[in-house]
C-alpha cells in the first residue's frame, strides 16, 4: 500500500456556536490518515463526535479549523466520490427500490451511460445486496434490513471513492446485522472500496475494519487510540470467535471504552 | 340485530323521518313556508328543465350552477398558480418565510367578501370581481400547506440531494415536490370548500347569473321553495366537490400509492 494517504484529516477542529457568544467544542485536533481499500471504523460514546467526523468528511457540515483531503484535494461540499449510508437509509418513499438507485446513477453516471448499460449498472448493484426479486417494491413494503441494503447499493452504485456509514446497522436487530455485516465484507472485497464505518458496536468493529478509531468523550473529543486488527480476509464471524487476535482486539476496545474512558449514563 | 350495512341505511333514513316531520310541523306553523312535498315537487320542476335560458334574469338552474361554479375554478386556478410558487419559495427560503408570515397572518382571517367593494371599485364588472374573491379565498390555505409540505421534508431527504449534487431544480421535482404535493392538494381541498361557500354570498351581493344571486332572487320573489332547493342543491355540489379533490389528492399520494 502507498505510503501516501489516500483521505487525509488534518488537525481538524468542529465547534458548534451555541448562542449568546458561547460555543460547543465537539471535535479538537483530529488526524487521521486512512489508505486506499482500508476499512476503518470510528467507535466511541454517544456524544463523542463520531457521527459528526462522517458528516465533515461528506461535507455535509463545515470544518471550523483544519483541512481533509481526498487525495490532495480539499473537501468543502458534499459530493459523490464520498457516498454515504444514512443511518436510517434515507431511500425515497415514492420510488421503488430500482428508481431509487436508478435516480443516483443516472445523476452522477447519466453522461457517460446509454440507458441500457444504466439499467446494466443499476441491476448489477440490485443483485449485489440480493434484492433482485424486490426491484418494484415501495421502501414501505420491504423489511428494515433491506431497506439498508439498498441504502448500500444506491451508495455503491454512483461509484465513489469513499463509502460513509453512519451507524449503518444501528436500528436493525442482530441476527439482520449480523447478515448484513456479511454482506459489506464480501462486497467491499469485490469492490476495492475505501469505508469509513461509524459504530457503538465493539464485535462489529473488530470484524468489519483493519483499523479502529477509538474517540475520547466530548466535549473536545479526539482520537485516543488506534487499533490495527490483523486479521486475515475473508474473516468468518464463527472461525473468529475464538481466534487470539480477535480477542485482544476486541478486549483493547473494550478496556478503552469502559475503562480509561468510561462514560456514565446520561 | 341489524347488521351494520343495514344500520348504515336505516340510520340516516330515521332521522329523515324526523327531519320531515320537524319541518312539516315549522311549515305548518309559519305561513307560507314550504311544506316538504311542495318543495319536493318544485325540485322535480327545476331539474326537468336545468338549461333553459330565456335571457340574463331567467335562466335554468344548471346554467346558474354552472357559473357559479366557473366563476369558483377561474379563482381556484389562479389561487393554485400564484399559492403553489409562493408556498414553494416560502418553505425554503427561511427569509422569504420572515418577509411574507406577518401579511399572511394579518391577510388570512379578513373574509374574501371584505375585499368585494375594493374589487368592484377597481374591476368594475361583477364576473371578474367575484373571481378576485374567490382567488382571495383560495389562496391562504394554498401557500400555507404549500409552506408546511415544503418544511416537512425530511433533512435525509436533502442530504441524499446535497451528496448527489442535485441542482436546484432538481431537488424541487425530485424530493420537495413529491413530500409536499398532498400537502398542496389538502390546501386546495380546503381551499376548494371554502370558495364554494364564499361564492354564494358574493353572487347574493354582484347580482348576475349564479347560484348565490338565484337565491336571493328567489327570496325577493317570495318563492321560498326554490331558496330550499339552492340550499340543497348547494350542498349535493359541494359534497361532489369534495369528494372528487379527495380521489385526486389520493392519487397524486405516494403514501396511498407504495402501499398497495
Amino acid at each position: 500500500m502507498s505510503a501516501k494517504p489516500f483521505l487525509k484529516i488534518d488537525h481538524v477542529d468542529k465547534i458548534f456556536p451555541l448562542g449568546g457568544g458561547k460555543e460547543y467544542v465537539a471535535l479538537r485536533d483530529v488526524q487521521l490518515d486512512i489508505k486506499e481499500n482500508e476499512i476503518v471504523s470510528i467507535i466511541g460514546h454517544s456524544g463523542c463526535g463520531k457521527s459528526t467526523i462522517l458528516n465533515l468528511i461528506a461535507g455535509l457540515d463545515t470544518i471550523s479549523n483544519g483541512t481533509i483531503l481526498l487525495e490532495d484535494k480539499h473537501i468543502l461540499a458534499p459530493g459523490p466520490e464520498r457516498a454515504v449510508v444514512f443511518q436510517n437509509h434515507s431511500l425515497l418513499p415514492w420510488l421503488s427500490v430500482y428508481q431509487n438507485i436508478e435516480m443516483a446513477v443516472r445523476k452522477v453516471l447519466g453522461e457517460e451511460l446509454s440507458s441500457s448499460e444504466i439499467r446494466d449498472h443499476v441491476m448489477k448493484y440490485i443483485q449485489m445486496v440480493n434484492l433482485d426479486h424486490a426491484k418494484d417494491k415501495y421502501p414501505g413494503e420491504i423489511s428494515g434490513g433491506m431497506k439498508q441494503r439498498v441504502g448500500i447499493a444506491r451508495a455503491l452504485s454512483i461509484e465513489p471513492k469513499v463509502l460513509l456509514m453512519d451507524e449503518p446497522f444501528g436500528a436493525l436487530d442482530s441476527l439482520t446485522r449480523a447478515n448484513l455485516q456479511d454482506h459489506l465484507m464480501r462486497i467491499q472485497m469485490q469492490t476495492g472500496n475505501t469505508v469509513v464505518i461509524i459504530t457503538h458496536d465493539v464485535d462489529e468493529a473488530v470484524l468489519l475494519s483493519d483499523r479502529v478509531i477509538m474517540m475520547t468523550n466530548g466535549p473536545e473529543a479526539t482520537i485516543g487510540e488506534i487499533l490495527e486488527v490483523n486479521l486475515p480476509r475473508p474473516r468468518n464471524r464463527l472461525e473468529l470467535q475464538h481466534n487470539p487476535e480477535y480477542l485482544r482486539c476486541r478486549g483493547a476496545i473494550i478496556e478503552f471504552l469502559y475503562s480509561k474512558f468510561a462514560k456514565e449514563d446520561e | 340485530m341489524v347488521s351494520k350495512y343495514s344500520n348504515a341505511v336505516l340510520l340516516p333514513l330515521l332521522l329523515f323521518g324526523i327531519v320531515i316531520a320537524i319541518w312539516s310541523a315549522i311549515s305548518a306553523q309559519i305561513p307560507g313556508f314550504p311544506p316538504p312535498s311542495e318543495v319536493w315537487s318544485e325540485l322535480l320542476v327545476v331539474l326537468s328543465d336545468p338549461f333553459y335560458n330565456n335571457g340574463a334574469g331567467d335562466q335554468g338552474i344548471a346554467l346558474q350552477l354552472g357559473n357559479s361554479l366557473a366563476r369558483v375554478f377561474g379563482g381556484f386556478a389562479l389561487a393554485i398558480a400564484v399559492g403553489v410558487p409562493v408556498g414553494l419559495l416560502i418553505g425554503m427560503s427561511k427569509n422569504a418565510y420572515t418577509a411574507f408570515n406577518p401579511y399572511i397572518q394579518i391577510l388570512k382571517p379578513v373574509s374574501p367578501l371584505a375585499w368585494l367593494p375594493l374589487a368592484l371599485f377597481v374591476f368594475k364588472e361583477v364576473n371578474t370581481t367575484a373571481i378576485f374573491v374567490i382567488f382571495v379565498t383560495s389562496i391562504w390555505p394554498i401557500i400555507i400547506n404549500t409552506a408546511l409540505g415544503v418544511r416537512s421534508v425530511s433533512e435525509d431527504y436533502l442530504n441524499v440531494a446535497r451528496v448527489l449534487q442535485l441542482s436546484p431544480f432538481e431537488r424541487v421535482f425530485q424530493i420537495i415536490l413529491p413530500v409536499a404535493v398532498p400537502f398542496i392538494f389538502t390546501g386546495m381541498r380546503l381551499s376548494l370548500g371554502i370558495a364554494w361557500l364564499v361564492i354564494v354570498a358574493a353572487e347574493m351581493l354582484t347580482g348576475g347569473v349564479g347560484i348565490g344571486f338565484w337565491i336571493w332572487d328567489e327570496y325577493n320573489n317570495l318563492n321560498y321553495s326554490h331558496i330550499i332547493i339552492g340550499i340543497i342543491l348547494i350542498g349535493v355540489i359541494g359534497y361532489i366537490l369534495d369528494a372528487a379533490m379527495g380521489l385526486i389528492a389520493d392519487f397524486f399520494d405516494y403514501r396511498k400509492r407504495g402501499l398497495k
